[in-house]
Parts: structure tokens; C-alpha cells; sequence
């Protein structure tokens, strides 16, 4: 089979991220012009660690939004005389090279990167905002009342700590369990908190001045039921609020103002699961650092004055804590990028055919696969790597600068 | 210091009540029962004779009361077959008493493994054993390694060589084990053939250096990064503290004041990080033992929960729940004890 030669594959690589290159070059000219005026972003740059990890955190942004456009195969096309073709090889009808070699199904190895950049990176940044999410609201009034409810909540937050992963996933991602009410009742949960964050948020911020307390309550609602419904509106789901005739609630999740952007089914229990194991550690150390800011001055000023302990928690200590939950959120999308190449790796939860990382790991490293097409496992297992160094660099120089405060 | 314990003990039985409650529940969800009863039965076996399989062997008892029974706080009862009124156990493979009996965890029953067709605890024992093998071979390697490296990143704060191993460190924390042992393999056992990219032998013929040392580094690659991080930590906070100086400038030299004075008090926070470790390590045995084929618990670990073998699943939970409690009681004990500041009250 013709190929391309080392240089070709480097080329082409290169030449097939070019809207990730434009992109770059166009941030750093910005981060160039405007540094003074950018904060905390702007003093990233100021050591190697931290504009490296700008740098790939950026990379891999850049190539999930164009993976359209630099992927030049769908995700799960076959080109029968491709499979296992070395990296470089060229397909003799369609005459398109592939890059990083076929895989055992035939596919192309680069394309399937790319687009598995998109599946984490959708699912792990937004997995971690909703465990952020949750940590807090269950996190705050834990540090911050203490007693029974700190009791109760750091003992619920601690099963869930001492339960290994990976039997937690074992057992809540299998195809069973999408049969039963525990994702939907989980997830359905789980998605409530936002909701419950922001309208807190406006009720304390804005409690007597009805002209902007409404407008601004509705508008959380709408959008948390909003966002709810998407979320929760798949197939499945449906099916079974018909069961306990509850079809007026499918039927009304059916309108497709409602389905502007759906998930899977196992997308959702992955979703779920995920935020799940990671809720439990954000609320350990929002708890923390309530513990530690509830001592501070302006908050026994700001009680003094009156204000009530939601105020208190979400105006006063929420924005002081931010530093620190940077550097966590940071930290967590890394370590989700890990969870999820884990389920991959085992698969659970994933299709087959799914393009993330974790299922191209698994496929990749059976024996024989390993031992003679080792492009297949290394180039993902590569891609992860990257992503969760270039996250964990971030997290590093962000902890450095905001320690310099 | 003893109430300490007594509670702390207390909590850790109550975390276990409950936990092991929730994987019982998981465990015997209706999909799994379906499934089993689909396994068990004859493969053209009708819904209706799939129910009464179920109801004969006392999967539609009361929840609590099979709870109970698996806990052994509650009598087993035998299966009788309805057409011959025989006693017969509920699988041909394993022996069960033909009266009432209690025969739970708490008197060391754990159950029948559907897939290896034998009792759980004749697969259990080897099983730990061998992982108990591998976690010695990785802490072995892994703390000497990531302590070294933490402290010499940590003795002098903001060097080159701190920033060097700092990196290296966060370079291994973003390394999970299925990304390691891939590379791993394809280096050393495919490209170099030096090592096996197999640990299947060291349980039949013995533990030798080519066929251990890649699963070793694969798991310890990723914890060293994590303890190396924590123990550069304490160690600059230390080589802070006003007694260092004055040790310092009393004229000692540097190497003297790190070895002597710095050392001792840098490592007691590691020590909890490292018995902290052991969850995060468990994961690392599952992914480590799949991928090098190494019949451990980990391997059984996904054998059992891929094969829909309930009272295995069942055991691996409860063992992996219990190391996880032990550890964390045995480094909460540890670090008052190690402390002296901490006062347990």
C-alpha cells in the first residue's frame, strides 16, 4: 500500500489543524495587545508552565469546535481496504491519507481523535460545573451552619468517598440500569441544583425590591426548566413516565423547544455517574473553605449588619472562595477526562463505536492489536495525556499566581 | 485517644452497614435478577419458568430479609425442587446446607460465583493474594521514588530543580494507568522486547523481572506524582518554619538541617496521603490487571461484574470497601499518632 512518508504524516497533520493554528496565533496576538488588561488570564503568561498549559488546554479546544473541518473522515466511516493500514497510508479509491493509520475496524485513526476531543470536552467541562454546582450548595451550609446538618451531609459525602470508583461505575453504568428509575431520579436531582444556586443567588441578592426580584427569578426558572427538560427529555425516560402514567410529562417533553439539544441515554447515565463521583469532593472542600472564611472579619461585619446566611454564603464567601475552586475545577476536568477514558476503557456506558479516547484505548490495547498496530492505542492514550497534562500545567500556574495575590 | 478509636470504629462499621447495603441493592436490580434467571434457566426457558426460578430460589423474598440472610443475620432457607420435593441447592456447584441455617458474610459464607462455578471463597484468597503481591511490589517502588522526588523539589523552593520535578511530578499525574500501560507495552515489550507484555506467568511460574516489571511501573507511575506533589508541599512549609532557620544559622550545614531536622516532620503528611492512596490504587489493580492479564482481584473484580455474578460482585464490593475503611481509619490513628500537635479530643 502507498503511504506517505514520516514527513507527509507530520505534514499533513500539521496542515490539517490549520484552523486550530489560526486560532492560536490570533489568541496569543490578543494576549499580546491586551495583557495588562486581562487579569489573571493575561498573568498565565508570565512563566513557561503556565502559557504550555494555556497552550494545549487551547489546542485541544480549538481542534473539538473545528473537528468538522480538520477531521477528514466522519468518526465512524470505514474504508474496508484501510484496516490496520500503517500511519500514512493511502486510500487507494478515495485517495485520502490516513494520518495516524486505520484501525482494526478500518476507520481513521486521526479523524477518531479528533472528534474524541469533542466528546470530552463537552461532557467532562460540564460535568464538572454541575458537580461544582452541587458541592456548593451542600457545601456552604455544611461549613457554614455546622451541627447536624454538617454531620449529616459530611457522612453522606463520605460513603460516597470511601466507595471505590470503579465498582461505582460498575454498578451504576451498565446497560440494566437504564431499565430502572435510578439514572433518571439521580440525574433528574442532580440538574435541579443549578437551578436552585442561581435562584438563591437573585432571591438574597434582590429580597425587597420586587421590580427586579421578579424578572429575575422567573428568568432563572424558565431557564433551569429549560435546561432540565433538555436534558432529561430522552427516549427512555419518556417510556417510563408513560408506564406510571405520567404521559402528559413525556408529552410535554416531546415539544421540541425542549429537545434543542438532547443526549443519549447513555450519555446521560455516563453524565450522571460521573457528576456523582465527583460532587462529594467539591463539597469537601467548599465545606473547607467556608470553615476557614466564616472566621474572617467581614463576615462577622456582614451578620452584624443583618443579612441572612444565604446572603452571607452566596455574596460573601462564595466570591472569596473562587481562587481555590479555579484551581479545583481545573484540576476536576482533568481527573473527569480520567473517569470517562476509564468507563471508555472498560466499556461502560460508551457505544461500541464511540469516538472517545477510553474506547479507542480499550480497542487499541488488546495483545495482538498492540503488538503490531500500535498506532491504534498510542495515539489516543497519547491525545489523554496531553489534554489532562495541559489541565493539570493550568492548574498549576493558577494555584502559583493566585498565591502571589 | 481510646474513645478516639472506639468512635472512629463505630463510624467505620456504620459506613460499611451502609455501603454494603447500597452495592446489595445495585447488585440485585431486576435487570441483573432477569439476567441471572436467563443464565440459570434453560436458554428457551419461558418468562413464566424464569419467574418461578426466581421465586423457588428466594429472589422475590422480602429485600431486607435477603439482605439479612446475606448478612447472616437471618436463617438461609433450603430450596426445595416443587415437582420431587427434594432439597436440591440453588447452584449444582455449590453445596448448601438442607436445613435452616445462618450462612452469611458474618459467619464467612459468601456466597456461590456463577462464573467460575465454584464458592466464592475458593476464588477469593488467591485472588488477594496475588494483588496483595503487585500493591507490594508499587509501594515499594512507588513511595521511595515520590518521596525522594518531593523532597528535593521542596528543600529549596522556586529552584530549577524544583521547578524540573514539579513538572515531572504533574507530567505523572496526568498518566492514568490504561495510558501508561499502553505506552509502556509498546516500548518496551513491542518495540525493545525487553520486558513481557504479560504478567499471566508470574502467578503460574513465579514473579521474575520481565514479566512483573511493567505492571509495577505502570500503577506506580500514577500515584508518584500525587505523593511526590504533597511531600514537596510539606517539606517547603517546613523548611520554613522558624526552627529551621534558627538551625540554619546556628551554622549547620544545609544537607545536616534537611537530613536532620526537616525530614522528620516534612514526611508526616505524606504518610496520610500515601494510606489515602490505597482506594485510588484499587482502580489502578482493576485497569492494571485487564490490561496485563494478571488474575488478581481486579480481575476478578470485572469478570464478576461483567458476568452478572451477583454474590461475587457482592464480595469484591465488601472487600474493597473494607480496605478502603481500614486504610483510612489505620491513617486517621496514624496521624495523631505521628502528630503530636493534633490533640484527639
Amino acid at each position: 500500500m502507498e503511504t506517505i512518508g514520516l514527513i507527509g504524516v507530520v505534514g499533513g497533520i500539521v496542515f490539517r489543524l490549520w484552523p486550530v493554528w489560526v486560532c492560536m496565533a490570533a489568541m496569543l496576538v490578543a494576549v499580546y495587545l491586551f495583557k495588562p488588561r486581562l487579569g489573571l488570564f493575561g498573568q498565565l503568561f508570565n512563566t513557561g508552565v503556565g502559557t504550555a498549559g494555556v497552550l494545549i488546554c487551547a489546542f485541544w479546544v480549538f481542534s473539538a469546535i473545528f473537528a468538522d473541518t480538520i477531521a477528514p473522515l466522519g468518526p465512524r466511516m470505514q474504508l474496508a481496504a484501510m484496516k490496520n493500514a500503517v500511519p500514512g497510508a493511502i486510500d487507494p479509491e478515495t485517495g485520502i491519507a490516513f494520518l495516524l493509520g486505520g484501525d482494526n475496524l478500518a476507520r481513521d485513526v486521526f479523524s477518531r481523535v479528533i472528534h474524541g476531543g469533542r466528546v470530552v470536552l463537552t461532557i467532562a467541562p460540564a460535568a464538572t460545573l454541575i458537580a461544582l454546582m452541587v458541592g456548593a450548595t451542600l457545601g456552604l451550609p455544611a461549613g457554614y451552619f455546622g451541627g447536624k446538618i454538617d454531620n449529616i451531609l459530611s457522612f453522606l459525602a463520605n460513603l460516597v468517598l470511601a466507595f471505590p470508583v470503579i465498582l461505582l461505575f460498575y454498578l451504576l453504568v451498565t446497560p440494566g440500569i437504564m431499565e430502572t428509575w435510578i439514572p433518571y431520579i439521580m440525574g433528574g436531582t442532580l440538574f435541579i441544583f443549578p437551578t436552585i444556586i442561581f435562584g438563591t443567588l437573585f432571591y438574597t441578592r434582590f429580597l425587597g425590591r420586587s421590580e427586579k426580584l421578579y424578572p429575575y427569578m422567573i428568568a432563572t426558572l424558565a431557564i433551569g426548566i429549560w435546561i432540565w427538560m433538555n436534558l432529561m427529555s430522552t427516549g427512555t425516560f419518556l417510556a417510563k413516565l408513560r408506564e406510571v402514567h405520567m404521559g402528559w410529562l413525556a408529552s410535554i417533553m416531546e415539544w421540541p423547544i425542549f429537545n434543542v439539544f438532547g443526549i443519549e441515554p447513555n450519555e446521560l447515565n455516563i453524565f450522571v455517574a460521573v457528576v456523582f463521583a465527583s460532587s462529594p469532593g467539591v463539597f469537601r472542600i467548599v465545606r473547607g473553605l467556608t470553615l476557614d472564611i466564616k472566621t474572617r472579619d467581614y463576615i462577622a461585619a456582614a451578620q452584624t449588619r443583618g443579612e441572612t446566611p444565604w446572603y452571607i454564603m452566596l455574596w460573601e464567601m462564595l466570591p472569596n472562595a473562587r481562587g481555590p475552586l479555579i484551581v479545583d475545577a481545573c484540576l476536576r476536568v482533568g481527573y473527569t477526562t480520567i473517569l470517562l477514558g476509564t468507563l471508555g476503557f472498560f466499556g461502560l456506558g460508551m457505544g461500541p463505536e464511540s469516538p472517545d479516547w477510553g474506547t479507542m484505548i480499550k480497542d487499541g490495547s488488546r495483545v495482538a492489536q498492540l503488538r503490531l498496530y500500535t498506532w491504534t492505542g498510542v495515539s489516543p492514550a497519547l491525545a489523554l495525556m496531553s489534554l489532562v497534562l495541559g489541565l493539570n500545567l493550568l492548574a498549576d500556574s493558577l494555584r502559583e499566581e493566585s498565591l502571589r495575590d | 485517644m481510646f474513645s478516639f478509636i472506639l468512635r472512629r470504629l463505630g463510624v467505620m462499621v456504620l459506613t460499611m452497614f451502609c455501603l454494603s447495603f447500597v452495592v446489595f441493592f445495585f447488585v440485585n436490580l431486576e435487570p441483573n435478577l432477569t439476567k441471572l434467571a436467563t443464565f440459570q434457566t434453560e436458554s428457551r426457558a419461558t418468562d413464566a419458568e424464569k419467574a418461578a426460578w426466581l421465586e423457588r430460589n428466594g429472589y422475590r423474598d422480602n429485600f431486607f430479609v435477603r439482605y439479612a440472610r446475606w448478612v447472616g443475620l437471618a436463617q438461609k432457607q433450603p430450596v426445595k425442587d416443587p415437582s420431587s420435593g427434594e432439597i436440591v441447592p440453588r447452584f449444582r456447584y455449590c453445596d448448601e446446607s438442607d436445613k435452616a441455617t445462618f450462612s452469611g458474610v458474618l459467619q464467612g459464607d459468601f456466597g456461590c460465583s456463577t462464573a467460575y462455578r465454584t464458592t466464592v471463597n475458593a476464588r477469593m484468597p488467591e485472588a488477594l493474594a496475588a494483588t496483595g503481591i503487585l500493591m507490594f511490589w508499587v509501594m515499594i517502588v512507588m513511595v521511595p521514588v515520590a518521596l525522594l522526588i518531593g523532597v528535593l523539589a521542596g528543600m529549596k523552593e522556586g529552584s530549577r530543580l524544583d521547578r524540573t520535578l514539579s513538572v515531572v511530578s504533574i507530567g505523572s499525574t496526568a498518566t492514568p494507568e490504561y495510558v501508561s500501560g499502553v505506552i509502556f507495552s509498546v516500548v518496551f515489550a513491542s518495540w525493545l522486547g525487553w520486558l513481557n507484555g504479560s504478567a499471566a506467568t508470574a502467578l503460574s511460574r513465579g514473579i521474575t523481572f520481565t514479566n512483573f516489571t511493567l505492571p509495577v511501573m505502570t500503577m506506580a507511575i500514577y500515584g508518584i506524582g500525587y505523593i511526590a506533589r504533597m511531600t514537596r508541599a510539606s517539606m517547603a512549609e517546613v523548611m520554613t518554619a522558624q526552627y529551621i532557620r534558627t538551625a540554619r544559622l546556628k551554622g549547620l550545614n544545609f544537607r545536616t538541617v534537611v537530613l536532620r531536622h526537616a525530614l522528620r516532620n516534612a514526611l508526616i503528611a505524606p504518610f496520610t496521603v500515601i494510606m489515602l492512596q490505597f482506594p485510588w490504587l484499587l482502580t489502578g489493580v482493576v485497569v492494571t490487571e485487564s490490561i496485563f492479564n494478571y488474575k488478581g482481584f481486579g480481575y476478578l473484580l470485572v469478570q464478576a461484574a461483567s458476568n452478572n455474578d451477583i454474590d461475587l460482585v457482592l464480595a469484591c464490593g465488601l472487600v474493597a470497601v473494607a480496605l478502603v475503611l481500614i486504610t483510612q481509619l489505620i491513617s486517621d490513628i496514624g496521624y495523631a499518632f505521628l502528630n503530636p500537635r493534633i490533640r484527639v479530643s
